[in-house]
């Protein structure tokens, strides 16, 4: 029997995925990406308490996080191209100039 | 084992394994087709939840749109150098400590915290199909912020046009 157990650390674990690979990689696109990967890893557990609470909102919820997702990748891709025009690199480490 | 803990299983550890390869991976092309792969099986894990509309969502929105974005992009630059070089950041040691520390302390109360079932309050059971289930919330309780999210994807359009505007003289 599947339970919420399941969901719940399924979620943790594609989580730390992304989180590992927003704090470990160099390349920014990969970072943008593992961005994704969090977010639909919340989805997960927010359908999971939906569905076992037998409560329509949780869905709700996940059909915003979508849009935002969505934003978040066009705006995070705009910035993207800007930076690489300025400074013909996708690497994070690159990116230092606020350092002083 | 039944039909539905195999479907779990499977799509559960496609999607972790998927998840891994997209992460690790040197070249971002791959990274984003492993991350469809991903998409598509939690996709698959939404259906087992019941949320059909929100598992086509995902494969429209975020396998289908979001990703053929982001290969546009990883094709806009020139990689060539980026598949030799060092792939992680210099603090990925002590990033992937405290990573791993928080996914323990994450399964641990995962699997400790007791679901004392729904509160009787709060349950609206799904008598007719999924659309209309999330619909008839979306369009009654949540219809304020269903209008604003209109009013943010707007406004990112005009972020995203004016970022990508080549600048005057260049």
């Amino acid at each position: 029997m599947i339970g919420l157990t399941h969901y719940l650390v399924l979620s943790a674990i594609l989580f730390i995925i992304g989180v590992m690979g927003v704090l470990m990689r160099r390349n920014i696109i990969v970072i943008l990406l593992s961005i994704e990967l969090i977010l639909t890893s919340v989805n997960l557990n927010l359908i999971a308490f939906s569905h076992f609470a037998h409560n329509p909102t949780g869905q709700v919820f996940v059909f915003f996080v979508l849009t935002i997702a969505a934003a978040e990748a066009a705006l995070g891709l705009a910035i993207l191209v800007t930076l690489y025009k300025n400074l013909e690199s996708i690497n994070v480490d690159d990116v230092n100039q606020l350092k002083g | 084992m039944g039909l539905p803990e195999i479907f779990f299983y499977y799509f559960a550890i496609m999607a972790v394994v998927t998840a891994g390869f997209a992460v690790t991976r040197p070249n971002p092309v791959y990274s984003v087709l492993f991350l469809v792969a991903c998409f598509f099986h939690v996709a698959g894990l939404f259906v087992l939840l019941g949320a059909e509309f929100l598992a086509a969502l995902q494969i429209l929105v975020q396998a289908g749109a979001l990703m053929v974005l982001y290969l546009f992009v990883v094709f806009l630059f020139n990689l060539s150098e980026a598949k030799t070089a060092r792939i992680v950041h210099r603090q990925a040691g002590f990033a992937g400590i405290v990573s791993l520390i928080l996914v323990a302390l994450m399964v641990i109360f995962s699997v400790q915290g007791v679901f004392r079932g729904p509160f009787r309050e709060l349950v609206r059971p799904q008598t007719t199909d999924n659309v209309s289930y999330v619909a008839g919330a979306l369009f009654t309780d949540f219809l304020l912020p269903f209008e604003l999210a209109s009013l943010v994807l707007l406004v990112v359009l005009f972020g995203a046009i004016v970022l990508g505007k080549r600048e005057e003289g260049e």
